[in-house]
């Protein structure tokens, strides 16, 4: 068995009085697809951003390539991860999110240089090197010198992957990565992670409503209700044969 | 005594006395407004300090400093504050205006600062964060410049706003142009032609540099409605820099 690149340990988090994650626990090998489905505030989007260290468990463990990335040792015991502690296990993860998050004062090529510049101290020009090969990947090579306010949304989307993918983190978390995209311009978007998955080592957690493209792409699909993972398994299991009525009339949403 | 009708003799004779005083006011005011842009940030910092009844203490603080006239401030400084004991010193009147006004005017700069900051959006915060940015460099690379070119219009009103305060110095001595017309009045009995000098000099000044803040505040409001690049360096121009040299 091979060891988890990322655990969840009965991680709960409220938000004031409403307890929105009633104990998750999940691992997540290295290189394994995982799709997240689930009703709309169900929690999917907390989950992710519990990993990538923008929001903090109530309680629970979330364990990252080995080391306890919310909390950290001192004399011996387990107390609360301080900045340096979170930067240390953070540069394991990357993500994309829904409404691109790109800097919109510097170029798609800075956008994608600044990090490994400055985060990861490579060399400038190598760091230009691997962002622009990385672009090219993406197919926006012809568009290095342009500004985010210069592009369609799917190119948008296709910059914060290259910018989160030149990072090389371990996992890779995608936020409904097309929700914010118009209808022509999603498959743009899927087509690039398609690329991304094919290519194999990095794990990545997707939270879609893309229920075609979560069969094609996943090892497994979690389907999250009521605060915790109602359902999981290989993408026929959880799309096609269960027999889940809550997952079962969320499914037919999608089905028209 | 003849104080009613206009004299040009007066005026010739008293124009170059009074633009003598020109360096000064100009001078005061440059520092002053670069000691508020400095302390201005000092605000920001303590106004956002974590532990919250030491916030509350700064905030309160910088209210009771905007609240309170200047001229009040400008007098603390420069009658008042020698005479408190142990921390009190004396200090000349040009530096005195320097502090007392640029004090004044740093909590406005510093709100200034506020808003742009939290005008970034959210989603630049969890970027940088995602991308493991250090602190320093979320602030310098990510955060500052987008919060700071929006608020140029903003601190060059301020600008404009205390350069009409810059007299005020005249009352603890600073012999800008306002307080050597008065001598000037009060040495020749003749207060129109010298105190009209001065009125026309900051007319002058302050209206041009008024009608450029507006221009520049439309040139700015043009580019951030378009989310256009806000002037800071690239990385990679800093790079073909670099390679040519
Ligand atoms: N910062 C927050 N403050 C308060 N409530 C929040 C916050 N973030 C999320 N929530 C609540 O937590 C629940 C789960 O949100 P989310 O994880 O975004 O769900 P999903 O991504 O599945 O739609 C929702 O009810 C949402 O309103
Ligand atoms: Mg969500």
């Amino acid at each position: 068995m091979t060891e988890s690149i990322v655990s969840y340990k009965d991680v709960h988090k409220s938000f004031g009085d409403t307890e929105v994650l009633t104990g998750i626990n999940l691992d997540i090998k290295p290189a394994e697809k995982v799709a997240v489905i689930g009703p709309s505030g169900s929690g999917k989007t907390t989950i992710i951003r519990m990993l990538m260290t923008l929001e903090e468990p109530t309680s629970g463990n979330i364990i990252v390539d080995g080391s306890n990335l919310w909390h950290m040792e001192k004399n011996g015991q387990l107390v609360p991860a301080n900045e340096k502690h979170l930067r240390q296990v953070r540069g394991d993860i990357g993500m994309v999110f829904q409404h691109f998050n790109l800097f919109p004062h510097m170029t798609i090529l800075d956008n994608c240089m600044s990090a490994p510049v400055h985060v990861q101290k490579v060399d400038k020009k190598e760091a230009k090197q691997l962002s622009i090969e990385m672009l090219e990947k993406v197919g926006l090579g012809d568009k290095l010198d342009s500004y985010p306010s210069q592009l369609s949304g799917g190119q948008k989307q296709r910059v914060a992957m290259a910018r989160a993918l030149v990072m090389r983190p371990k996992v890779m978390l995608f936020d409904e990565v097309t929700s914010a995209l118009d209808p022509e311009l999603v498959g743009e978007v899927l087509e690039v992670i398609r690329d991304i998955a094919k290519e194999g080592e990095m794990a990545m957690v997707l939270v879609t409503h893309e229920m075609e493209f979560a069969r094609d792409i996943a090892d497994r699909v979690l389907f999250l209700d009521n605060g915790v993972i109602a359902e999981q398994g290989p993408p026929a299991d959880v799309l096609e044969n269960s027999t889940n009525e809550r997952l079962q009339s969320f499914l037919h949403r999608f089905r028209s | 005594m003849n104080t009613g009708n206009w004299q040009w003799d007066t005026f010739f004779e008293a124009f170059p006395l009074i633009l003598e005083g020109l360096g000064i006011t100009l001078g005061l005011t440059v520092a002053t407004y670069l000691f508020a842009l400095i302390f201005g940030f000092v605000w920001t910092l303590l106004s956002a300090v974590r532990i919250k009844p030491l916030r509350w203490l700064f905030r309160w603080i910088m209210e009771f400093i905007r609240s309170t006239p200047p001229l009040v401030q400008l007098f603390f400084i420069f009658f008042a504050w020698p005479m408190v004991p142990v921390v009190g010193f004396a200090m000349s009147p040009f530096i005195s205006a320097i502090i007392g006004l640029g004090v004044h005017f740093s909590t406005y700069i510093g709100e200034v600062y506020r808003s742009g900051i939290e005008a970034v959006d959210k989603g630049q915060w969890e970027a940088a964060r995602a991308l493991n940015f250090s602190t320093g460099h979320k602030w310098s690379k990510i955060i500052i410049p987008q919060a700071i070119p929006p608020t140029i219009p903003m601190l060059g009103n301020y600008l404009i706003i205390m350069f009409k305060e810059i007299p005020l110095a005249s009352t603890i001595g600073v012999a800008g142009i306002l307080n050597l017309a008065n001598s000037y009045g009060a040495a020749n009995f003749r207060y129109l032609e010298p105190l009209t000098i001065v009125a026309i000099l900051f007319l002058v000044l302050s209206y041009p540099s008024a009608i450029l803040i507006n221009k520049l505040e439309r040139k700015m409001n043009r580019r951030f409605d378009k989310k256009e690049p806000t002037g800071s360096k690239s990385l990679s121009e800093e790079e073909k820099e670099g390679a040519v040299s």
